[in-house]
């Protein structure tokens, strides 16, 4: 190959991948705009009038009138609509409808405690699940050392069974009510961070290892696994050098999901650990049927989980542009 | 001599033990019980309100305490069961029933529109079930059927998905084809066919989801988005619990334990189904308790005379006697390299031919200490370079072969590492067993890549696998053996991968590295037209044994060659003008299947001489006229060619 059929073979992907790009961010639009539409919906079409009921029955008429006023519900659907949009792609996300206070400035205060908890979680399962995952593999390899697997497989199952909130629960009622080791609740400290990550990760990596072990026996069969072998270098090279860079591709695939996951999951935990963050807002929100709220926080969420996608598809074609370069040239 | 064995292994019958899913289906036992029987005994207790025994701690009359109406919580918990279960199982049908359909349904839409579903699909599948569950909440407003119908939709993504690939994949069959050419009923198609490939599949995923959706809906009930007093499930019992975590902690306990029971029970349930489904599928290997030990060679050790010789005999580089392989297989061993000898001269070249599956490259590797995980190798004797490598596992005894064995893989491709640039991979060697520092490793490794005439080695070593040709690869992996000094290549199929201009550049480069080294080469291949142009001395393997051991240059006199299988291959090697790329001379009949044993000699079914004699005891490898060995009952070399067989008497 020389160097000119390498060029032409990098710009063939290149395009391949920017129309994949192109793509992609279309798909992840049109989703949000199902969404976004969907949210707007909602507070229009639920039973009732959405004020009325969030103010509650004894609520002064004159009060309610002035907030669907302030919401826009007076107006004709349609300009409602468009109203909502422009005011979206200024960042404006709505207004509670209790308090009449901006959903983007609860957003602002709110997201980074979430992104945080979430964010420290996906990496703790990450740094446990893959590499338990290949040891177990390795030592379970070529069907050795069935007990082992069965071992693994009924802890990892048994541990996954445990949903985030109740090991939450269980966290607090051991270090923090019984030991008075951690403080119960709230995001006051390093030390508040622990209970929340840890009950957030915990079952995640359990059936995270499952599949890097599942991947990482597919890894080891590869056969530039048995040249490192031949060049009979130490173990933790053949293995951490050697397969471990091969697996990070799969681990990311499911990487998305998890992240998915962890979010999802995020709005449990901070029920459990009065977390400030967005879950909490959202869980309120829904309770005292501030449809406002609600409103944009769902957008807030669908967007997240939108756009970490997107950035995961974006990632993994790029690893896979050099396996698909081979192909062109 | 006899090989007598004491028939074909009992396959075992009936379905394997499988203690999970004993214990899964004896917890849902429990479950269902609780479920029918529970609201009936105490569901009027359960709700009772007690003012005179609020939020007590456990004791004697309540094992688990009270709650904050002075209820017992374990009985609430036991009670809670079949509103759990029931939420659950109805939002599974639900899901799966809208699921099954819509993913159904492209089959008959066009290709258009069977991608955009796709996509939606996809991307709903994206959005975390709680999300969507809460949404769905807000939608319809908090209660126990929203929770439901929430949970259905947050499944119907997967099981339209599940729909899609089975569809797909039993739609396609060369089954129903032919099922439908040959006018086979629908229904017959359907309940014989269809049916039994996409119920399990879709029992597997109904258990999981169950499970998960278990999970999901005591989340919800906990957010307190669920179910609403005064119904209770385990969620909002676990939430009221939380709520009296300081006077008693036990409260939150109970549910807990029974949501993890539940949990646990169906994913347990879901997960044995899915392993008898892929056991099914492939086979899985016995257990070691249920091999039982390794096979080894039958034949005896080497008669004294033998042995005598091997001793005075120039030493030899690598001594291999009786060297099998066996593999784990679902019906016990399978064993695709038997009794196995041979010894290599230094400085010599040997190449080693054989069908693909005759076992030469698991022989090599496992000589080199490369055999697959799971492989069992035994040997009588295996010396290289009169070091003993028997008795030692595969990384001491790889650790004791060091450098000193260079291999040559077949596939460049996918030998070398991907994510790794191919300078590295060279300098590897040097840095971990010479102890060469990164810069001069690295230097050592580009002139290994001059070495082979890589042009602008240099540049070349800092690109990864991908931005090289395929030979240019292959170059580049032999000079990776190379760069250990070894005194043994093992080369295994280095010129399969190539076309012929490269093909033979590659092979002059490897008589080259031999001759400047002075190492000793093992040449492996299915096409004895290359080794030809290499080899000195020719190994010809037929299921998984040694049935020639003869001169190179006796491929130019066939009639001087011993064995059947080897003159059908003389006979196929092509003149210098034949067209290479053009197949073989392939000789009828199919080698035999090694999953199974073989009785008497392995090419007796493909063999135009084979007497009854052949079909009962595996010829053995002896000594032979022609200066080699072979191991047959009639060696052809001293007859006429229209001798009948079995009439011949002058054996060695
Ligand atoms: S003659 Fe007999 S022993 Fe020789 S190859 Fe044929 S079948 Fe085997």
């Amino acid at each position: 190959m020389t160097r000119s059929t390498s060029a032409t073979g990098r710009r063939h992907g290149g395009n391949r991948w920017l129309l994949f790009l192109l793509r992609r961010t279309g798909r992840m639009l049109v989703a949000m705009w199902v969404i976004v539409t969907v949210a707007f919906l909602v507070l229009r079409m639920a039973g009732g009038d959405p004020v009325r009921s969030a103010l509650g029955a004894t609520a002064d008429e004159s009060v309610v009138q002035a907030r669907r006023e302030q919401l826009g519900l007076n107006d004709p659907l349609i300009v409602q609509y468009f109203d909502y949009l422009t005011g979206l792609f200024r960042g404006d996300l709505g207004v509670s409808i209790i308090t009449g206070r901006s959903v983007t400035e609860l957003v602002s205060h709110r997201l980074p405690a979430t992104l945080e908890l979430a964010g420290l979680a996906f990496l703790v399962v990450l740094l446990v699940a893959v590499p338990v995952g290949l040891g177990i593999a390795v030592i379970t390899q070529g069907n050795r050392r069935r007990g082992a697997e069965t071992a693994f497989t009924g802890v990892t199952a048994f541990i996954a069974a445990i949903p985030e909130y109740l090991l939450g629960v269980l966290l607090v009622i051991v270090f923090a009510i019984t030991l008075h080791a951690l403080p119960v609740a709230g995001r006051t400290g390093p030390a508040s961070y622990l209970m929340p990550v840890i009950a957030l990760s915990v079952s995640a990596a359990a059936s995270v290892s499952r599949i890097a072990r599942i991947e990482a026996l597919n890894t080891l069969k590869d056969d530039y696994v048995r040249t490192a072998r031949s060049k009979r270098l130490p173990a933790w090279m053949v293995y951490f050098r050697h397969a471990l860079p091969n697996m990070l591709t799969a681990t990311l695939t499911i990487g998305g999901t998890l992240l998915g996951a962890m979010i999802a999951g995020s709005v449990l935990v901070e029920q459990v650990f009065n977390w400030p963050g967005l879950g909490m807002a959202f869980v309120g929100a829904i309770t005292t049927k501030d449809y406002g709220i609600v409103q944009g926080l769902a957008l807030v969420y669908a967007a997240i989980i939108l756009v970490v996608n997107l950035l995961i598809d974006l990632v993994l074609s790029l690893l896979d542009r050099r396996t698909s370069l081979l192909e062109t040239s | 001599m006899t090989n007598r064995r004491s028939g074909p292994p009992k396959r075992r019958s009936g379905p394997p033990r499988q203690p999970m899913a004993i214990i899964a289906v004896c917890m849902l036992g429990v479950l269902v019980l609780l479920a029918v029987f529970a609201p009936v005994l105490w569901g009027e207790e359960a709700v009772a309100a007690d003012p005179d025994a609020i939020a007590l701690p456990p004791s004697g009359e309540h094992p688990l305490g009270t709650d904050k109406l002075g209820r017992d919580i374990l009985l609430r918990t036991l009670v809670a069961t079949r509103l759990s279960l029931v939420m659950a199982v109805a939002a599974t049908l639900m899901g799966g029933c809208i699921g099954l359909a819509l993913g159904a349904l492209p089959a008959v839409l066009g290709t258009r529109a069977q991608r955009w579903f796709a996509s939606v699909i996809s991307t709903w599948l994206a959005f975390p079930v709680l999300l969507v569950a809460m949404l769905t909440v807000i939608l319809l407003g908090p209660g126990t059927t929203t929770a439901v119908v929430a949970l259905a939709l947050t499944m119907t993504p997967s099981f339209a998905r599940l729909a899609q690939t089975l569809s797909s994949r039993v739609g396609g069959s060369e089954y129903l084809a032919a099922a439908r050419m040959l006018g086979v009923s629908r229904r017959r198609q359907f309940t014989r066919y269809v049916l039994p490939n996409i119920a399990e599949p879709v029992i597997v995923n109904v258990t999981t989801s169950i499970g998960g959706g278990l999970l999901a809906l005591s989340s919800l009930s906990f957010l307190g988005v669920g179910v609403q007093p005064p119904d209770f499930d385990w969620g909002r019992l676990l939430s009221e619990g939380f709520g009296q975590v300081y006077n008693s902690p036990v409260a939150a306990i109970g549910p807990g334990v029974a949501v993890v029971f539940a949990g646990l029970a169906f994913s347990m349930l879901g997960e044995s189904l899915a392993a008898q489904l892929r056991n099914r599928e492939h086979g899985r290997a016995l257990p070691p308790r249920r091999l039982g030990p390794a096979p080894v060679a039958e034949r005896p050790a080497r008669t004294p005379a033998e042995t005598e010789r091997a001793e005075t005999e120039a030493a030899p580089l690598l001594d291999v006697d009786g060297l099998s392989v066996s593999f784990p297989g679902p019906d016990g061993w399978i064993r695709p390299v038997q009794d196995v000898s041979f010894r290599i001269l230094p400085g010599e070249i040997v190449g080693v031919v054989g069908e693909s599956g005759s076992g030469k490259s698991v022989t090599m590797m496992s000589i080199a200490q490369l055999a697959p995980a799971g492989a069992a190798v035994t040997a009588r004797r295996l010396r290289f370079d009169g070091e003993d490598l028997t008795g030692r596992t595969p990384a001491e005894a790889g650790r004791v072969l060091g450098t000193r064995v260079g291999v040559v893989f077949q596939d460049s491709l996918t030998a070398l590492n991907p994510a790794l640039r191919v300078g590295t991979q060279l300098a590897e060697i040097p840095r971990v067993h010479g102890g060469a520092g990164r810069a001069k490793a690295h230097e050592m490794a580009v002139r290994a890549l001059d070495d082979v005439r890589i042009p602008d080695a240099a540049r070349r070593a800092q690109q990864f696998p991908h931005e090289f040709s395929g030979g240019m690869r292959q170059r580049a992996l032999i000079a990776m053996s190379q760069i250990g000094s070894p005194s043994l290549i093992i080369a295994d199929e280095p010129t399969t991968a190539l076309d012929v201009t490269v093909q033979r550049r590659v092979l002059a480069l490897l008589r080259r590295e031999c001759a400047e080294s002075g190492a000793a080469a093992i040449v492996v291949s299915h096409d004895v037209a290359v080794l030809a142009e290499l080899c000195g001395r020719l190994l010809v393997m037929y299921a998984g044994r040694i049935v020639e051991d003869v001169d190179i240059a006796l491929l130019a006199t066939p009639e001087r060659l011993a064995h059947p299988y080897t003159r059908a291959l003389a006979a196929s090697l092509p003149d210098l003008g034949t067209d290479r790329t053009k197949p073989l001379v392939t000789i009828p009949g199919e080698p035999p299947d090694l999953s199974r044993p073989v009785t008497g000699c392995a090419f007796a079914a493909r063999c135009a001489f084979a007497t009854d004699d052949c079909r009962t005891e595996v010829p053995v490898l002896t000594e032979h006229r022609h200066g080699g060995r072979v191991a047959c009952r009639h060696p052809q070399d001293a007859m006429a060619t229209d001798a009948a067989p079995g009439r011949e008497e002058v054996g060695a």
